[in-house]
Protein backbone atom coordinates (compact mmCIF):
# COMPACT_ATOMS: atom_id res chain seq x y z
CA UNK A 1 0.00 0.00 0.00
CA UNK A 2 2.79 2.40 0.91
CA UNK A 3 4.47 1.72 -2.41
CA UNK A 4 1.27 2.42 -4.29
CA UNK A 5 0.88 5.77 -2.55
CA UNK A 6 4.46 6.64 -3.46
CA UNK A 7 3.77 5.62 -7.04
CA UNK A 8 0.73 7.85 -7.11
CA UNK A 9 2.70 10.73 -5.66
CA UNK A 10 5.41 10.15 -8.28
CA UNK A 11 2.79 10.13 -10.99
CA UNK A 12 1.12 13.28 -9.72
CA UNK A 13 4.36 15.24 -9.36
CA UNK A 14 5.54 14.12 -12.78
CA UNK A 15 2.21 15.08 -14.28
CA UNK A 16 2.29 18.46 -12.57
CA UNK A 17 5.81 19.07 -13.84
CA UNK A 18 4.83 18.21 -17.40
CA UNK A 19 1.73 20.39 -17.40
CA UNK A 20 3.70 23.32 -16.00
CA UNK A 21 6.36 22.72 -18.66
CA UNK A 22 3.69 22.83 -21.33
CA UNK A 23 2.43 26.13 -19.88
CA UNK A 24 5.95 27.57 -20.03
CA UNK A 25 6.34 26.28 -23.58
CA UNK A 26 3.28 28.35 -24.45
CA UNK A 27 5.16 31.44 -23.29
CA UNK A 28 7.10 31.10 -26.55
CA UNK A 29 3.83 31.96 -28.27
CA UNK A 30 3.44 34.92 -25.94
CA UNK A 31 6.88 36.27 -26.80
CA UNK A 32 6.24 35.72 -30.51
CA UNK A 33 2.96 37.65 -30.41
CA UNK A 34 4.29 40.42 -28.17
CA UNK A 35 7.31 40.98 -30.38
CA UNK A 36 5.30 40.70 -33.61
CA UNK A 37 2.97 43.36 -32.26
CA UNK A 38 5.68 45.80 -31.24
CA UNK A 39 7.71 45.78 -34.47
CA UNK A 40 6.71 47.36 -37.77
CA UNK A 41 4.70 45.22 -40.18
CA UNK A 42 7.64 44.96 -42.58
CA UNK A 43 9.55 42.99 -39.94
CA UNK A 44 6.77 40.64 -38.83
CA UNK A 45 7.60 37.48 -40.76
CA UNK A 46 11.21 37.59 -39.67
CA UNK A 47 10.46 38.05 -35.97
CA UNK A 48 8.02 35.14 -36.10
CA UNK A 49 10.62 33.00 -37.90
CA UNK A 50 13.16 33.92 -35.27
CA UNK A 51 10.84 33.04 -32.40
CA UNK A 52 9.96 29.59 -33.71
CA UNK A 53 13.53 28.84 -34.78
CA UNK A 54 15.08 29.95 -31.50
CA UNK A 55 12.70 27.69 -29.62
CA UNK A 56 13.74 24.76 -31.77
CA UNK A 57 17.44 25.63 -31.44
CA UNK A 58 17.06 25.82 -27.65
CA UNK A 59 15.44 22.38 -27.51
CA UNK A 60 18.14 20.81 -29.68
CA UNK A 61 21.13 22.45 -27.97
CA UNK A 62 19.84 21.76 -24.47
CA UNK A 63 19.37 18.15 -25.49
CA UNK A 64 22.84 17.93 -27.07
CA UNK A 65 24.90 19.43 -24.24
CA UNK A 66 23.05 22.15 -22.28
CA UNK A 67 21.31 19.86 -19.82
CA UNK A 68 24.48 17.86 -19.23
CA UNK A 69 26.51 21.02 -18.54
CA UNK A 70 23.86 22.36 -16.18
CA UNK A 71 22.81 19.27 -14.25
CA UNK A 72 25.32 16.57 -15.16
CA UNK A 73 24.42 13.30 -16.85
CA UNK A 74 25.28 12.27 -20.37
CA UNK A 75 25.34 14.33 -23.53
CA UNK A 76 22.37 13.82 -25.84
CA UNK A 77 20.32 12.96 -22.71
CA UNK A 78 21.71 9.43 -22.77
CA UNK A 79 20.28 7.40 -19.93
CA UNK A 80 17.49 9.84 -19.11
CA UNK A 81 14.77 7.32 -19.96
CA UNK A 82 15.75 5.26 -16.90
CA UNK A 83 17.04 1.71 -16.75
CA UNK A 84 15.46 -1.58 -15.72
CA UNK A 85 15.62 -0.67 -12.04
CA UNK A 86 13.71 2.59 -12.65
CA UNK A 87 10.70 1.69 -10.51
CA UNK A 88 12.69 0.25 -7.64
CA UNK A 89 15.06 3.27 -7.67
CA UNK A 90 12.19 5.74 -7.60
CA UNK A 91 10.47 3.90 -4.75
CA UNK A 92 13.72 3.79 -2.78
CA UNK A 93 14.14 7.53 -3.31
CA UNK A 94 10.55 8.17 -2.24
CA UNK A 95 11.05 6.12 0.93
CA UNK A 96 14.22 8.01 1.72
CA UNK A 97 12.56 11.40 1.23
CA UNK A 98 9.33 10.38 2.91
CA UNK A 99 5.86 11.42 1.77
CA UNK A 100 6.34 15.09 2.66
CA UNK A 101 9.99 15.32 1.63
CA UNK A 102 11.71 16.44 -1.54
CA UNK A 103 10.04 15.70 -4.82
CA UNK A 104 10.63 12.53 -6.77
CA UNK A 105 9.57 12.58 -10.40
CA UNK A 106 10.50 11.18 -13.79
CA UNK A 107 13.85 12.46 -15.10
CA UNK A 108 12.51 13.23 -18.61
CA UNK A 109 9.91 15.53 -17.05
CA UNK A 110 12.74 17.47 -15.42
CA UNK A 111 14.43 17.93 -18.79
CA UNK A 112 11.14 19.00 -20.33
CA UNK A 113 10.53 21.58 -17.60
CA UNK A 114 14.09 22.92 -17.77
CA UNK A 115 14.34 23.17 -21.54
CA UNK A 116 11.44 25.60 -21.83
CA UNK A 117 13.25 27.95 -19.43
CA UNK A 118 16.24 28.02 -21.77
CA UNK A 119 13.94 28.94 -24.62
CA UNK A 120 12.42 31.70 -22.49
CA UNK A 121 15.84 33.23 -21.83
CA UNK A 122 16.60 33.13 -25.54
CA UNK A 123 13.21 34.62 -26.50
CA UNK A 124 14.10 37.70 -24.45
CA UNK A 125 17.06 38.36 -26.75
CA UNK A 126 15.07 38.25 -29.96
CA UNK A 127 12.81 41.20 -29.14
CA UNK A 128 15.65 43.54 -28.18
CA UNK A 129 17.58 43.01 -31.42
CA UNK A 130 14.49 43.07 -33.61
CA UNK A 131 14.13 44.84 -36.96
CA UNK A 132 17.82 45.07 -37.86
CA UNK A 133 19.72 41.89 -36.99
CA UNK A 134 20.61 39.20 -39.51
CA UNK A 135 18.48 36.12 -38.94
CA UNK A 136 21.28 33.57 -39.19
CA UNK A 137 23.68 35.54 -37.00
CA UNK A 138 20.98 35.54 -34.36
CA UNK A 139 20.42 31.81 -34.65
CA UNK A 140 24.15 31.08 -34.38
CA UNK A 141 24.19 33.13 -31.19
CA UNK A 142 21.20 31.10 -29.99
CA UNK A 143 23.25 27.91 -30.40
CA UNK A 144 26.02 29.25 -28.12
CA UNK A 145 23.63 30.85 -25.63
CA UNK A 146 21.39 27.82 -25.12
CA UNK A 147 24.10 25.20 -25.44
CA UNK A 148 26.75 26.82 -23.28
CA UNK A 149 26.32 30.33 -21.80
CA UNK A 150 22.99 29.73 -20.05
CA UNK A 151 23.78 26.18 -18.86
CA UNK A 152 27.02 27.40 -17.24
CA UNK A 153 25.31 29.96 -15.02
CA UNK A 154 22.40 27.57 -14.49
CA UNK A 155 24.84 25.04 -13.07
CA UNK A 156 26.28 27.62 -10.64
CA UNK A 157 22.84 28.59 -9.39
CA UNK A 158 20.16 25.93 -9.53
CA UNK A 159 22.59 23.01 -9.54
CA UNK A 160 24.79 24.52 -6.79
CA UNK A 161 28.13 24.10 -8.60
CA UNK A 162 31.02 26.34 -7.56
CA UNK A 163 31.66 29.27 -9.93
CA UNK A 164 34.83 28.16 -11.76
CA UNK A 165 35.70 26.36 -8.53
CA UNK A 166 35.99 29.65 -6.61
CA UNK A 167 32.80 30.15 -4.60
CA UNK A 168 29.35 28.64 -4.28
CA UNK A 169 26.43 31.05 -4.58
CA UNK A 170 24.09 29.00 -2.42
CA UNK A 171 26.51 29.21 0.53
CA UNK A 172 26.54 33.02 0.22
CA UNK A 173 22.78 33.24 0.63
CA UNK A 174 21.82 33.52 -3.03
CA UNK A 175 18.25 32.50 -3.82
CA UNK A 176 16.38 32.73 -7.12
CA UNK A 177 13.21 30.65 -6.96
CA UNK A 178 12.12 30.53 -10.60
CA UNK A 179 14.72 32.67 -12.34
CA UNK A 180 14.32 36.46 -12.14
CA UNK A 181 18.09 36.48 -12.45
CA UNK A 182 18.96 33.05 -13.82
CA UNK A 183 16.52 33.22 -16.72
CA UNK A 184 15.25 36.79 -17.17
CA UNK A 185 18.26 38.91 -16.28
CA UNK A 186 20.48 36.41 -18.09
CA UNK A 187 18.44 36.78 -21.27
CA UNK A 188 18.47 40.56 -20.93
CA UNK A 189 22.26 40.60 -20.37
CA UNK A 190 22.80 38.69 -23.60
CA UNK A 191 20.37 41.07 -25.31
CA UNK A 192 22.19 44.14 -24.00
CA UNK A 193 25.52 42.85 -25.31
CA UNK A 194 23.90 42.27 -28.71
CA UNK A 195 22.22 45.67 -28.84
CA UNK A 196 25.45 47.48 -27.94
CA UNK A 197 27.29 45.87 -30.85
CA UNK A 198 24.31 46.14 -33.18
CA UNK A 199 23.35 49.79 -32.75
CA UNK A 200 19.96 51.44 -32.88
CA UNK A 201 17.37 51.08 -35.64
CA UNK A 202 17.82 53.67 -38.35
CA UNK A 203 15.75 56.73 -37.60
CA UNK A 204 15.23 55.93 -33.91
CA UNK A 205 17.54 58.68 -32.67
CA UNK A 206 17.95 62.05 -34.38
CA UNK A 207 21.34 63.72 -34.88
CA UNK A 208 20.30 66.35 -32.35
CA UNK A 209 19.79 63.70 -29.66
CA UNK A 210 16.02 63.50 -30.12
CA UNK A 211 14.22 60.20 -29.57
CA UNK A 212 11.86 59.27 -32.38
CA UNK A 213 8.98 56.91 -31.77
CA UNK A 214 8.74 53.87 -34.03
CA UNK A 215 5.25 52.61 -33.21
CA UNK A 216 4.51 48.89 -33.22
CA UNK A 217 2.32 47.58 -36.02
CA UNK A 218 -0.24 45.57 -34.11
CA UNK A 219 -1.17 46.32 -30.51
CA UNK A 220 -3.91 43.65 -30.36
CA UNK A 221 -1.18 41.03 -31.00
CA UNK A 222 1.06 42.60 -28.35
CA UNK A 223 -1.83 42.46 -25.89
CA UNK A 224 -2.59 38.83 -26.70
CA UNK A 225 1.10 38.04 -26.27
CA UNK A 226 1.13 39.65 -22.84
CA UNK A 227 -1.89 37.63 -21.70
CA UNK A 228 -0.30 34.42 -23.01
CA UNK A 229 2.89 35.21 -21.07
CA UNK A 230 0.86 36.03 -17.97
CA UNK A 231 -0.85 32.63 -18.22
CA UNK A 232 2.36 30.75 -19.01
CA UNK A 233 3.99 32.32 -15.97
CA UNK A 234 1.78 30.21 -13.69
CA UNK A 235 3.71 27.23 -15.03
CA UNK A 236 7.00 29.10 -14.81
CA UNK A 237 6.65 29.97 -11.13
CA UNK A 238 4.12 27.33 -10.09
CA UNK A 239 6.14 24.49 -11.55
CA UNK A 240 9.27 25.74 -9.83
CA UNK A 241 7.86 24.53 -6.51
CA UNK A 242 8.82 21.15 -8.08
CA UNK A 243 6.22 19.23 -6.12
CA UNK A 244 2.46 19.17 -5.68
CA UNK A 245 1.88 15.83 -3.98
CA UNK A 246 1.31 16.73 -0.32
CA UNK A 247 -0.63 19.38 1.57
CA UNK A 248 2.33 21.61 2.38
CA UNK A 249 3.50 21.71 -1.23
CA UNK A 250 -0.02 22.05 -2.66
CA UNK A 251 -0.43 25.07 -0.47
CA UNK A 252 2.89 26.47 -1.62
CA UNK A 253 1.85 25.98 -5.24
CA UNK A 254 -1.45 27.76 -4.65
CA UNK A 255 0.34 30.63 -2.95
CA UNK A 256 2.78 30.90 -5.85
CA UNK A 257 -0.07 31.06 -8.38
CA UNK A 258 -1.83 33.69 -6.27
CA UNK A 259 1.29 35.83 -5.82
CA UNK A 260 2.32 35.55 -9.45
CA UNK A 261 -1.07 36.83 -10.53
CA UNK A 262 -1.10 39.56 -7.88
CA UNK A 263 2.31 40.85 -8.92
CA UNK A 264 1.27 41.06 -12.57
CA UNK A 265 -1.80 43.06 -11.61
CA UNK A 266 0.26 45.38 -9.40
CA UNK A 267 2.86 45.87 -12.13
CA UNK A 268 0.28 46.64 -14.79
CA UNK A 269 -1.55 49.29 -12.80
CA UNK A 270 1.61 50.88 -11.44
CA UNK A 271 3.01 51.18 -14.97
CA UNK A 272 -0.07 52.68 -16.54
CA UNK A 273 -0.49 55.20 -13.74
CA UNK A 274 3.19 56.12 -14.05
CA UNK A 275 2.83 56.51 -17.82
CA UNK A 276 -0.30 58.64 -17.39
CA UNK A 277 1.48 60.91 -14.93
CA UNK A 278 4.61 61.22 -17.07
CA UNK A 279 3.14 61.43 -20.58
CA UNK A 280 -0.44 62.56 -19.97
CA UNK A 281 -1.74 59.50 -21.82
CA UNK A 282 -2.47 55.90 -20.83
CA UNK A 283 0.20 54.17 -22.94
CA UNK A 284 -0.93 50.60 -23.66
CA UNK A 285 2.59 49.35 -24.39
CA UNK A 286 3.72 50.52 -20.97
CA UNK A 287 0.74 48.76 -19.38
CA UNK A 288 1.80 45.55 -21.10
CA UNK A 289 5.45 45.97 -20.12
CA UNK A 290 4.25 46.76 -16.58
CA UNK A 291 2.33 43.49 -16.25
CA UNK A 292 5.41 41.59 -17.44
CA UNK A 293 7.63 43.59 -15.09
CA UNK A 294 5.39 42.60 -12.18
CA UNK A 295 5.77 38.97 -13.19
CA UNK A 296 9.56 39.22 -13.50
CA UNK A 297 9.80 40.98 -10.13
CA UNK A 298 7.98 38.21 -8.26
CA UNK A 299 9.70 35.33 -10.04
CA UNK A 300 12.74 35.32 -7.75
CA UNK A 301 10.52 34.58 -4.75
CA UNK A 302 6.81 33.98 -5.30
CA UNK A 303 6.24 31.65 -2.34
CA UNK A 304 7.11 33.67 0.78
CA UNK A 305 5.52 37.14 0.24
CA UNK A 306 1.94 37.80 1.29
CA UNK A 307 -0.53 38.61 -1.46
CA UNK A 308 -0.31 42.31 -0.59
CA UNK A 309 3.49 42.22 -0.63
CA UNK A 310 3.41 40.45 -4.01
CA UNK A 311 1.13 43.16 -5.41
CA UNK A 312 3.44 45.87 -4.10
CA UNK A 313 6.57 44.11 -5.38
CA UNK A 314 4.93 43.88 -8.78
CA UNK A 315 3.99 47.54 -8.50
CA UNK A 316 7.59 48.57 -7.84
CA UNK A 317 8.56 46.61 -10.94
CA UNK A 318 5.84 48.40 -12.90
CA UNK A 319 7.09 51.86 -11.94
CA UNK A 320 10.72 50.91 -12.46
CA UNK A 321 10.14 49.51 -15.93
CA UNK A 322 8.68 52.78 -17.25
CA UNK A 323 11.63 54.83 -16.00
CA UNK A 324 14.05 52.19 -17.23
CA UNK A 325 12.60 52.26 -20.77
CA UNK A 326 12.85 56.06 -20.87
CA UNK A 327 16.40 56.00 -19.51
CA UNK A 328 17.61 53.37 -21.99
CA UNK A 329 16.18 55.50 -24.80
CA UNK A 330 18.11 58.50 -23.49
CA UNK A 331 21.27 56.37 -23.49
CA UNK A 332 20.45 55.45 -27.13
CA UNK A 333 20.15 51.77 -26.31
CA UNK A 334 17.42 50.86 -28.76
CA UNK A 335 15.19 48.05 -27.50
CA UNK A 336 12.00 47.89 -29.60
CA UNK A 337 10.05 45.77 -27.13
CA UNK A 338 11.55 46.91 -23.81
CA UNK A 339 13.05 43.48 -23.08
CA UNK A 340 16.20 44.77 -21.39
CA UNK A 341 14.10 46.89 -19.01
CA UNK A 342 11.42 44.29 -18.31
CA UNK A 343 13.69 41.30 -17.86
CA UNK A 344 17.04 42.81 -16.96
CA UNK A 345 16.42 45.83 -14.76
CA UNK A 346 13.33 44.36 -13.14
CA UNK A 347 14.97 40.93 -12.95
CA UNK A 348 17.66 42.51 -10.79
CA UNK A 349 14.95 44.16 -8.70
CA UNK A 350 13.32 40.76 -8.23
CA UNK A 351 16.57 39.31 -6.88
CA UNK A 352 17.01 42.22 -4.47
CA UNK A 353 13.45 41.86 -3.13
CA UNK A 354 13.98 38.23 -2.07
CA UNK A 355 15.68 38.87 1.32
CA UNK A 356 12.69 41.02 2.39
CA UNK A 357 10.51 37.95 2.75
CA UNK A 358 12.89 35.00 2.61
CA UNK A 359 15.18 34.57 5.62
CA UNK A 360 17.22 31.99 3.77
CA UNK A 361 18.73 34.61 1.49
CA UNK A 362 20.90 37.66 2.06
CA UNK A 363 21.36 40.96 0.23
CA UNK A 364 25.07 40.33 -0.19
CA UNK A 365 24.34 36.89 -1.62
CA UNK A 366 21.79 38.32 -4.03
CA UNK A 367 24.17 41.05 -5.21
CA UNK A 368 27.06 38.62 -5.71
CA UNK A 369 24.73 36.25 -7.53
CA UNK A 370 23.39 39.01 -9.76
CA UNK A 371 26.91 40.20 -10.55
CA UNK A 372 28.07 36.67 -11.29
CA UNK A 373 25.18 36.08 -13.71
CA UNK A 374 25.54 39.49 -15.36
CA UNK A 375 29.31 39.48 -15.75
CA UNK A 376 29.33 35.94 -17.13
CA UNK A 377 26.38 36.21 -19.50
CA UNK A 378 27.14 39.75 -20.66
CA UNK A 379 30.85 39.04 -21.12
CA UNK A 380 30.45 35.69 -22.84
CA UNK A 381 27.68 37.11 -25.04
CA UNK A 382 29.72 40.15 -25.99
CA UNK A 383 32.59 37.93 -27.11
CA UNK A 384 30.22 35.65 -29.01
CA UNK A 385 28.42 38.54 -30.73
CA UNK A 386 31.79 40.13 -31.58
CA UNK A 387 33.07 36.93 -33.20
CA UNK A 388 29.86 36.53 -35.20
CA UNK A 389 30.09 40.19 -36.21
CA UNK A 390 33.67 39.78 -37.40
CA UNK A 391 32.98 36.58 -39.32
CA UNK A 392 29.62 37.18 -40.98
CA UNK A 393 28.23 40.47 -39.70
CA UNK A 394 25.22 40.87 -37.43
CA UNK A 395 23.37 43.73 -39.10
CA UNK A 396 21.45 43.84 -42.37
CA UNK A 397 22.32 46.58 -44.88
CA UNK A 398 20.68 49.98 -44.61
CA UNK A 399 18.60 49.32 -47.71
CA UNK A 400 17.44 45.95 -46.39
CA UNK A 401 16.51 47.57 -43.10
CA UNK A 402 14.49 50.19 -44.94
CA UNK A 403 12.64 47.60 -47.01
CA UNK A 404 12.15 45.40 -43.97
CA UNK A 405 13.94 42.23 -42.88
CA UNK A 406 10.88 40.23 -43.96
CA UNK A 407 11.91 40.62 -47.58
CA UNK A 408 15.66 40.62 -46.96
CA UNK A 409 15.76 37.50 -44.77
CA UNK A 410 12.59 35.55 -45.45
CA UNK A 411 11.58 36.74 -48.91
CA UNK A 412 7.97 37.09 -47.90
CA UNK A 413 5.74 39.68 -46.33
CA UNK A 414 3.46 39.07 -43.39
CA UNK A 415 0.51 40.89 -44.99
CA UNK A 416 1.07 40.75 -48.78
CA UNK A 417 -2.53 41.60 -49.65
CA UNK A 418 -2.42 44.91 -47.81
CA UNK A 419 0.26 46.26 -50.10
CA UNK A 420 -0.61 44.61 -53.40
CA UNK A 421 -4.25 45.65 -53.82
CA UNK B 1 -20.72 69.61 -67.06
CA UNK B 2 -18.48 70.13 -64.13
CA UNK B 3 -16.46 67.80 -61.90
CA UNK B 4 -16.95 68.70 -58.26
CA UNK B 5 -14.14 67.26 -56.16
CA UNK B 6 -14.55 67.60 -52.41
CA UNK B 7 -12.01 66.56 -49.78
CA UNK B 8 -13.85 66.03 -46.51
CA UNK B 9 -13.54 64.48 -43.08
CA UNK B 10 -14.12 60.72 -43.33
CA UNK B 11 -16.84 60.59 -40.68
CA UNK B 12 -18.92 63.13 -42.66
CA UNK B 13 -19.11 60.91 -45.75
CA UNK B 14 -22.51 59.42 -44.97
CA UNK B 15 -24.09 62.82 -44.31
CA UNK B 16 -22.71 64.25 -47.55
CA UNK B 17 -23.77 61.25 -49.61
CA UNK B 18 -27.34 61.44 -48.30
CA UNK B 19 -27.56 65.17 -48.83
CA UNK B 20 -26.29 64.85 -52.42
CA UNK B 21 -28.75 62.07 -53.20
CA UNK B 22 -31.58 64.29 -52.00
CA UNK B 23 -30.73 67.06 -54.44
CA UNK B 24 -30.56 64.60 -57.34
CA UNK B 25 -26.89 63.78 -57.79
CA UNK B 26 -26.92 60.40 -59.56
CA UNK B 27 -23.47 59.08 -58.82
CA UNK B 28 -20.35 59.78 -56.82
CA UNK B 29 -16.90 58.26 -56.61
CA UNK B 30 -15.08 58.10 -53.29
CA UNK B 31 -11.36 57.62 -52.61
CA UNK B 32 -9.58 57.34 -49.28
CA UNK B 33 -6.76 59.85 -49.35
CA UNK B 34 -4.19 61.39 -47.01
CA UNK B 35 -2.94 64.92 -46.90
CA UNK B 36 -2.60 68.14 -45.01
CA UNK B 37 -3.71 71.74 -45.36
CA UNK B 38 -3.59 74.55 -42.89
CA UNK B 39 -4.56 72.05 -40.20
CA UNK B 40 -1.12 70.39 -40.69
CA UNK B 41 -0.62 66.98 -39.11
CA UNK B 42 -0.88 66.13 -35.46
CA UNK B 43 1.40 64.57 -32.86
CA UNK B 44 0.95 61.16 -31.29
CA UNK B 45 2.71 59.56 -28.35
CA UNK B 46 4.38 56.14 -28.20
CA UNK B 47 6.30 54.90 -25.17
CA UNK B 48 6.97 58.46 -24.04
CA UNK B 49 8.27 59.71 -27.40
CA UNK B 50 6.20 62.09 -29.52
CA UNK B 51 5.97 61.64 -33.24
CA UNK B 52 4.29 63.73 -35.92
CA UNK B 53 1.67 62.32 -38.24
CA UNK B 54 2.11 64.62 -41.28
CA UNK B 55 -0.70 63.31 -43.46
CA UNK B 56 -4.17 62.95 -42.06
CA UNK B 57 -6.75 60.56 -43.48
CA UNK B 58 -9.46 62.26 -45.56
CA UNK B 59 -12.07 61.18 -48.06
CA UNK B 60 -12.07 62.56 -51.61
CA UNK B 61 -15.52 62.58 -53.13
CA UNK B 62 -16.03 63.27 -56.84
CA UNK B 63 -19.25 63.92 -58.74
CA UNK B 64 -19.78 65.06 -62.32
CA UNK B 65 -22.95 67.17 -62.57
CA UNK B 66 -24.76 69.48 -65.00
CA UNK B 67 -23.69 73.09 -64.96
CA UNK B 68 -27.04 74.08 -63.48
CA UNK B 69 -26.61 71.85 -60.47
CA UNK B 70 -23.06 72.91 -59.57
CA UNK B 71 -23.90 75.73 -57.18
CA UNK B 72 -26.43 73.58 -55.35
CA UNK B 73 -23.91 70.72 -55.02
CA UNK B 74 -21.28 73.08 -53.64
CA UNK B 75 -23.77 74.50 -51.16
CA UNK B 76 -24.95 71.03 -50.10
CA UNK B 77 -21.42 69.70 -49.56
CA UNK B 78 -20.38 72.84 -47.73
CA UNK B 79 -23.34 72.55 -45.42
CA UNK B 80 -23.30 68.79 -44.78
CA UNK B 81 -19.53 68.41 -44.36
CA UNK B 82 -19.18 71.39 -42.07
CA UNK B 83 -18.15 70.88 -38.46
CA UNK B 84 -16.85 74.41 -37.94
CA UNK B 85 -13.47 73.04 -36.87
CA UNK B 86 -10.19 73.20 -38.71
CA UNK B 87 -9.67 70.35 -41.18
CA UNK B 88 -13.14 70.29 -42.74
CA UNK B 89 -11.61 70.14 -46.20
CA UNK B 90 -11.97 71.88 -49.58
CA UNK B 91 -14.02 71.77 -52.75
CA UNK B 92 -12.56 72.11 -56.23
CA UNK B 93 -14.55 72.48 -59.46
CA UNK B 94 -13.19 71.50 -62.88
CA UNK B 95 -14.74 71.68 -66.35
CA UNK B 96 -15.51 68.31 -67.92
CA UNK B 97 -15.21 67.92 -71.69
CA UNK B 98 -17.20 64.81 -72.25
CA UNK B 99 -18.98 61.95 -70.44
CA UNK B 100 -19.90 58.58 -71.96
CA UNK B 101 -21.95 55.77 -70.45
CA UNK B 102 -20.07 52.64 -71.45
CA UNK B 103 -23.09 50.29 -71.53
CA UNK B 104 -25.24 52.34 -73.94
CA UNK B 105 -22.86 54.80 -75.52
CA UNK B 106 -24.96 57.77 -74.35
CA UNK B 107 -22.97 60.98 -74.10
CA UNK B 108 -23.08 64.33 -72.32
CA UNK B 109 -25.73 64.98 -69.65
CA UNK B 110 -27.55 61.78 -70.73
CA UNK B 111 -24.60 59.78 -69.49
CA UNK B 112 -24.57 61.22 -65.97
Amino acid sequence: MENQIFELQYAMDTFYFLVCGALVMWMAAGFAMLEAGLVRSKNTTEILTKNVALFAVSCIMYMVCGYAIMYGGGYFLSGIAGGETLVADALAASKEEGFGGGSVYADPSDFFFQVVFVATAMSIVSGAVAERMKLWSFLIFAVVMTGFIYPMEGAWTWNGDAVFGMYTLGDLGFSDFAGSGIVHMAGASAALAGVLLLGARKGKYGADGSVNAIPGANLPLATLGTFILWMGWFGFNGGSVLKLGDIANSNAVAMVFLNTNAAAAGGAMAAIITARLLFGKADLTMLLNGALAGLVAITAEPSTPSALQATLFGGIGGVLVVFSIITLDKLKIDDPVGAISVHGVVGLLGLLLVPLTNDGSSFSGQIIGALTIFVWVFGASLITWAIIKAVMGIRVTEEEEYEGVDLAECGMEAYPEFTKS
Amino acid sequence: MKLVSAIIKPFKLDDVREALSEIGVQGITVTEVKGFGRQKGHTELYRGAEYVVDFLPKVKLEAVVDDGLVDQVIETVTKSANTGKIGDGKIFVYPVEQAIRIRTGETGSEAL
